[in-house]
């Protein structure tokens, strides 16, 4: 790869296949745990996508700068230790600034330490590849993850709460005075499931390649 | 004892890991296509849950609560709290207690540790075991009678779940799903529906 080629195509594709193709929670199927919680509320589950796509992009360039000291047997403490040390700073700094939202999302934030996107990446790409790539590499796939994350949340504080962001939109509109009711089901946390599972039913009719056998 | 059968029964129905807090879907996803593994890997959770919680217990509330340390380093050591740490002390201590239970289940019980084997080093990084150890932090559990029933009941939920969803996804094979919907997507939504099933507990209180 020559230096100036920051954008290649190479590049740009890591960058774009995460968002579609080779999404990380509905293709690669990591992450789904906090991707189903936090998606009550759109608020939580932008906070939630800020903080991985955080610690994704630096746990990535870190562990790719260390690549070639790291011992591959004690490789995973070393790589939990450097996210658990990433998830503490993001812990810290949504209690200082936005408290409301780190007491909604409790232990979900310490989950991220365990959000095997983050491991998975590390172990499938960033052990292998130069610094700028791997944070390439940790941005798509954190993206990937996040407009998941974000559609969920859209559709279940919609049709749940009737609320986008905490701002009363149904109401404004005026659907409730034609009968309109929320459908309060969208907030328990099986619809989250089926959600999910949705949108991969629409993403595969989409694109055929990604079908599976029985 | 009242309380402790309550809050086991709360742990395997209604505060159940996978349906109402999905922790350890990816596990659970991943590993749920035949019974047998995911026999093997219910058991190996519910093992590591019931060591790590207890452990990990302890440790909050000698070494990283607020004034935890004074039994050991006297008064003067009042005002120190180290909870911040607790998020690398959980995850050493899980990672560790994974590998030890993996070299003493090895050594005394070889039949255990080839149903097992597999599964324990994928066990570290199981949100399900993390998770357990973050929910006994933020419910404080009275004593360590408690945080032992909650992590046991914890392990069995999950591990309902998986051999409920594996039975399910062994039949599902000879049905005619959606090709779109194949594999992953009618997983989704079969968990779901269990995931609605289960929450006919909620509300029980013994």
């Amino acid at each position: 790869m020559s230096k100036n080629a920051l954008f290649s195509k190479k590049n740009r594709s890591l960058l774009t296949d995460p968002l579609d193709d080779n999404n990380p929670v509905t293709v690669q199927v990591l992450g789904i745990c906090s991707a189903l919680a936090i998606t009550v509320q759109l608020k939580s589950a932008v906070v939630m996508a800020l903080s991985v796509i955080f610690v994704m992009c630096v746990a990535n360039v870190v562990v790719s700068l260390l690549r070639k000291f790291i011992p591959s047997r004690i490789r995973i403490i070393v790589q939990l230790v450097v996210i658990a040390s990433l998830v503490i700073i993001v812990d810290e700094v949504l209690k200082a600034y936005v408290y409301d939202v780190s007491k909604e999302l409790t232990v979900f934030v310490g989950l991220i330490i365990t959000n095997c996107i983050i491991m998975g990446r590390l172990e499938a790409f960033a052990l292998a590849n130069s610094p700028w790539e791997s944070f390439l590499d940790g941005l798509g796939n954190a993206f990937g993850y996040g407009w998941i994350l974000i559609a969920v949340a859209f559709f279940r504080e919609l049709l749940g709460a009737g609320t986008l962001y905490g701002y009363p939109v149904l109401e404004n509109l005026g659907i409730y005075d034609l009968g309109y009711e929320n459908n309060g089901m969208m907030i328990l946390p099986p619809m989250a499931l089926v959600t999910v599972g949705v949108i991969i039913w629409i993403q595969r009719m989409r694109n055929k390649k990604l079908i599976e056998s029985n | 004892m009242q309380e402790l059968a309550n809050i086991f029964i709360k742990s395997i129905f209604i505060e159940n890991m996978v349906f109402a807090y999905f922790l350890g879907m990816c596990s659970y996803l991943a590993i749920s296509k035949t019974v047998k593994t995911s026999v093997g890997m219910g058991m190996a959770v519910i093992f590591v849950l019931s060591i790590t919680v207890p452990i990990n217990y302890l440790l909050v509330n000698f070494v990283l609560e607020k004034g935890a340390l004074v039994w050991l380093l006297g008064d003067e050591f009042i005002d120190i709290d180290l909870s911040f740490l607790s998020f690398i002390m959980f995850i050493a201590v899980i990672a560790s207690m994974v590998q030890l239970v993996e070299m003493i289940v090895e050594k005394f019980s070889p039949t255990l540790y080839s149903s097992l084997g597999v599964f324990l080093p994928l066990i570290a990084v199981n949100c399900a075991i993390l998770g357990g150890s973050l929910f006994m932090q933020e419910r404080a559990y009275n004593n360590i009678t408690e945080a032992v029933v909650f992590g046991f009941g914890s392990g069995i939920g999950w591990f309902l779940a998986i051999v409920g969803i594996a039975a399910i996804r062994e039949k599902i094979r000879y049905s005619n799903v959606p090709p779109a919907l194949r594999g992953l997507g009618i997983t989704f939504i079969i968990t779901g529906l269990m995931g609605i099933a289960f929450m006919s507990f909620m509300g029980i209180k013994l």
